[in-house]
Parts: C-alpha cells; structure tokens; sequence
C-alpha cells in the first residue's frame, strides 16, 4: 500500500498542480475584469472584496464579430487541413502496408523523421521557397507560367502548405498502424469471390481501416485549431484565428482576461472532438493490450506455453 | 498507384527539408539563392553569441525537462498499466492525457496564470517571488514530456507479460529486486525513446515557452522564430541545417539500437522456440 502510494504521488501532484490548476485558474480569470496592474486584473474573488468576477468577457466574445469569424476561420482552417492531410497521407499509409516487411519501419521513420527535424526550421524552408524571389517562382519563371513572381509567401495557399506539411506525418501513423493490423485474407475471400480490386478497397479496406481514419482526422484537426506559429509566419496577416487573436490580446493588448475567455472557448468547442478522441484511444489501447498485435498470433498454433 | 502516392508524399515531406540543407552551404546573402560552396553561414553562426547563448540554454531546459519527465511519466505510465482500477483512476488518466490534446496556445496561457498566481502568493508570504524564465520553462516543458512518457511507458507495459516479474518474485526476488533485474531493462527502451521525445520536443516548442518565459529566459526556438517573422536569413538557414543533422544523428541512432534489439529479441525467441520443440537440445546445453 505504501509502495502504491510512493508511486501514485508525485505525478498525482505534478498533474494537479501543473495540469488541473491552470486550467481552473484560467476560467477563473475569464471570469474577472482587465485592470491596469501586474497582473492586470481584478481577481474574480478575494476575501477582501467577495465576488468580483463578470460574464462580460465572454459575452464580448458572442457580441463582437471580430472574434465569431476568428472561431469560424480557425474551425475551416483545422477541417481543410485535416482532410487535405487524410487525402495525401491514405495512399501513402497503403504504400507503407503493401512494402516488403523489411522496408516498412524504414518508410514510416521517413515520414516520421521530418517531425524530429523541427518545426521551425521547416517553415524557415517554406519561408525560402514561397517568397517572390524564391525557389517555386523562379520554377515558374523558368518554366514559363508566368512573367513576373506570383506572390505565394503570405497567402492561403502558403498556410495550408504549411499545416499540411506540418501535421501529415501525424495523419500518416494511425493510418498506416491501421492498415497493417488488418486482416488481409479478408480481401482476398473478396477477390476469390470475384470481386475486383476496386470494389475489393471500397467494400473492405475501406471500412476496415475508418477507425484509423477518424483517429488522423482527430490528431490533426485539435491542435490545427489553436495553431498560431504557422499562420503567423506564413498566413494572410489579416486572416484572424483564434490563436492569433489569444496571443494578440495577450501580449499586445496586455488583456488577459480577454485571452484567458478565448481560450476558454477554444476549450468548450474543442472538448467534444477531444473526448472523441480518447475514447477512440481507450478502444483501442485495451485491445491491443488484450491481444498484442504480431508475437502471439505467429506461436500459438504450438501449443499452450509450457 | 501506392507507390506514387507514398513517393509523393515523401517528395513533399522532404524536399523543403532538403533544398534547405543544400542551400545552407550557399555561398549568396539571399536565401535558396547559389552563390557557390561556402561555409561563410555556419562561421557567421558559430560567432553569433546571443544565439549560442539560446542554443545553450534551450539544451539544458531540454535535458532537465525531459529527465523529469521520464521520472515522472514513468510512474504516471505505471500507475496507469499496473494499478487496476481504483478510485479516481479516470481522473488521473485524463489530467495524465490532458497535455496531449490541449491546444498550445491554452496549455502557455493557463501555465503563465499559473505562475503569476504563485508569484503573487510567495510575493505575500515572503515579499519576494523568484522571475519566470528558465525555470518555469523547464517547469512546463517537464509536464508537456510526463505526458508524452506515459503515453509510451504505459504501452510498453502493456505489452509486457506480467508472468516475467512474477516468475521473479517466485525466484525469491525482492519486488526492488524484480523490478531492477526484470521490469527496468524490458522498459528501458520505452524510456529512452519518452526521454528522446521530451528533450526534442522542449528544443522544439515557441509558443508554451514565450507564454512562461521571463525577459531572461529566451530559448532558441523563440529567437528563430522572432527572426522569422522578419523573414528568412542565410544565418537561420545554416542554423536549420545543423539542427537537421542533430536530429537525424539522434534519431537514426535510437532506431539504430531499436532495429539491433528488436534483431536481438527475435533470435531470443526463435532459439525459445526451438528449444521448446526439441527440449533434450536445451537440457543438453543447459
């Protein structure tokens, strides 16, 4: 019992302290009025003043359109990115589980690597190849489309290259693991039964793998809604997002309990595809755990273990 | 057709990556601009000290954080895997899981508040609060990687046959004992790549850190990225290139010793297996 404890505690702590904490320290400061000051706000209750607090951060946020069409544009963004990323990374997590044995941990490490890489320096790469003078218009030039440089840098086109590049390989992994669990002697009963590889993808690797499908969309549609580094650096400037709109009122506005009501919203819209999302994990982590994938499945035929 | 589609994909993924490296070594002003061979950009970044100074401090933040994490998303990983059901053990799992799917920019906002609260109560209690900075960098980056770790410890146990510790104990091992000789080494895998994880992603992250971070405490990816939003220099692209060659070292050694192992374990099992056929073989050596 002591020794459970011992184990229990410390991370018990850490997570209420570091996890739990802010998260209720920041709904309470999305409750409480901005004031000059370090900090700048009131405290929604103190034991001097009793309740402070006010709902006018988050009505600001209802009321003022700026910020419904932030919410809009961040909730289009993280969709068109997790489908455009769901359509590039399906034919490569098939090409992955149809690779000899040997040469699928070596494709998924490529698709993985780039994330190692780190981020910044990737975008540092589109930042390079998107300018005016850059490398994909001086392609263009020499190729003929066009007589002067098409500004791409600072554009739709550029954001969504961006978050793409960026969160593919989160979309390619639950897809490819997917993919290679399932069972193929399914498809080919299908195709022994004549049917023909198409109607063989459409009516069984289809299905099969749209556990693996949600699972990508989810990872990547949650962290695209609040992303803010990419369409800071390659965006539209005037294109508001949520996560632009958070770091603006923080750190130039200095309104934290603006920042702190938009996150708190962030946080409500996102809750239901997050809860989605660990379910899904749950499902499928007490599977797997109850059958681990590949080593019993190839020894069992011999017998109970001695 | 897979083929075209994993080939373009991969075109995508690493051609930027790629030009950049090349085009690091180039000698013009203008980035992805050749001007011939040159190292002038790595000399140049070998000689700017503000940003050795970020690239040193954001290694020690990493390294601390992440060995926090392993400790502590270890024990997160093992509660979760070992403990059964208990009470409250849904709370621990989603406040364990919680980083994971938070949005950055929330997960920087509600730890900045966080520190300003305790601030202002060690400023009541003692009239002095130590800055944020470094410290509370490491802080935040520390639970970001707990999560991370317990994601991958607690797979690996799950994996992991229970009937390996208890043959242990059975063999008259103390539970210390069992867990040093029997648990820990079948584990350690699953820790080294948390610790690998943590550290990469604490080198890695712009917005937790500039919400937690004081004047003093500027880590690297907030320099590149206040460089970047100027727009890209030769300097910062030869600065990319040696991180890219950092990671690819670090990353192709770990799945290096993963492979080695994995080769290892599997000639493990085929000599168990064998052994379990023809049993004489095996007593004949043992």
């Amino acid at each position: 019992m002591m020794r459970r404890a011992a184990i229990l505690l410390p991370p018990l702590l850490w997570l209420l302290l570091l996890v739990a904490a802010p998260v209720a320290i920041l709904a309470g400061i999305a409750l409480s009025e901005a004031a000059p000051g370090v900090p700048p706000f009131i405290p929604p209750i103190s034991p001097e003043g009793g309740w402070q607090g006010t709902f006018a951060n988050l009505l600001t946020l209802v009321q003022d359109d700026t910020y419904a069409a932030a919410f809009l544009r961040s909730l289009v963004v993280a969709f068109v990115t997790a489908v455009l990323c769901l359509v590039l990374a399906y034919p490569m997590a098939l090409g992955i589980a149809a690779a000899r044995e040997g040469w699928r941990v070596p494709l998924l490490a490529l698709v993985l690597l780039p994330v190692w890489t780190g981020f910044l320096p990737r975008l540092g790469a589109w930042i390079g190849l998107l300018r005016d003078g850059g490398w994909v218009n001086g392609v263009l030039l020499a190729l003929g489309f066009t007589e002067g440089p098409v500004p791409l840098l600072y554009t739709d086109a550029a954001l969504y290259l961006g978050m793409v590049h960026a969160y593919l390989p989160f979309a390619v992994l639950p897809l490819a693991a997917t993919l290679l669990r399932r069972d193929l002697s399914v498809e080919e009963a299908a195709a022994d039964l004549g049917a023909s590889p198409w109607v063989v993808f459409r009516t069984v690797t289809l299905p099969l793998s749209l556990p693996g499908a949600a699972a990508a969309f989810l990872l990547v549609f949650i962290p695209a809604a609040g992303e803010f580094v990419i369409p800071e650096l390659l965006g539209p400037p005037e294109a508001l997002l949520v996560g632009r709109a958070l770091w603006a009122e923080f750190f130039q506005n200095r309104d934290w309990p603006l920042a702190a009501a938009l996150a708190v919203a962030l946080l409500a819209l996102l809750i239901l595809p997050i809860r989605l999302f660990q379910r899904m994990e749950e499902d499928g982590g007490s599977r797997r755990g109850a059958s681990p994938p590949s080593r019993g499945s190839g020894r069992s035929p011999e017998g109970p273990k001695p | 057709m897979r083929r075209l589609g994993l080939a373009f994909g991969l075109l995508f993924l690493w051609l930027p990556i790629l030009l950049l490296v090349g085009y690091a070594f180039s000698a013009d002003r203008i980035p992805f601009q050749w001007g011939g061979f040159s190292l002038r950009w790595f000399a140049a970044l070998a000689a700017n000290a503000r940003l050795l100074e970020a690239a040193w401090l954001s290694l020690r933040i990493a390294a601390g954080a992440a060995t926090l994490a392993v400790l502590l998303g270890g024990m997160a990983g093992w509660v979760l895997a070992r403990f059964g059901p208990f009470r409250g053990r849904a709370v621990f799992g989603a406040l364990a899981g919680a980083p994971l799917v938070l949005p950055e920019v929330v997960t920087g906002l509600s730890l900045l508040l966080l520190f300003v609260v305790l601030q202002g109560a060690a400023e009541a209690a003692l009239g002095w609060a130590p800055e944020r900075g470094a410290l509370t960098v490491l802080l935040a980056h520390a639970t970001l990687g707990l999560a991370y770790v317990a994601v991958v410890v607690q797979a690996r146990l799950a994996g992991m046959d229970p009937a390996l510790e208890e043959a242990a104990a059975d063999l008259g091992a103390g539970p210390f004992t069992a867990f040093r000789t029997v648990t820990l080494p079948l584990i350690a895998p699953a820790l080294a790549a948390g610790w690998l994880l943590a550290f990469t992603l604490s080198l890695d992250d712009v917005v937790v850190a500039s919400f937690v971070s004081g004047p003093a405490g500027t880590t690297l990816p907030m320099l590149v990225f206040s460089r970047l939003r100027v727009g890209l220099t030769p300097e910062i692209n030869a600065l990319a290139a040696v991180i890219l060659a950092l990671a690819g070292v670090a990353v192709g050694g770990a799945a290096w010793a993963l492979l080695r192992r994995a080769d290892r374990d599997r000639a493990d099992r085929d000599r168990a297996d064998r052994d379990r056929r023809d049993p004489a073989r095996s007593s004949r050596r043992g």
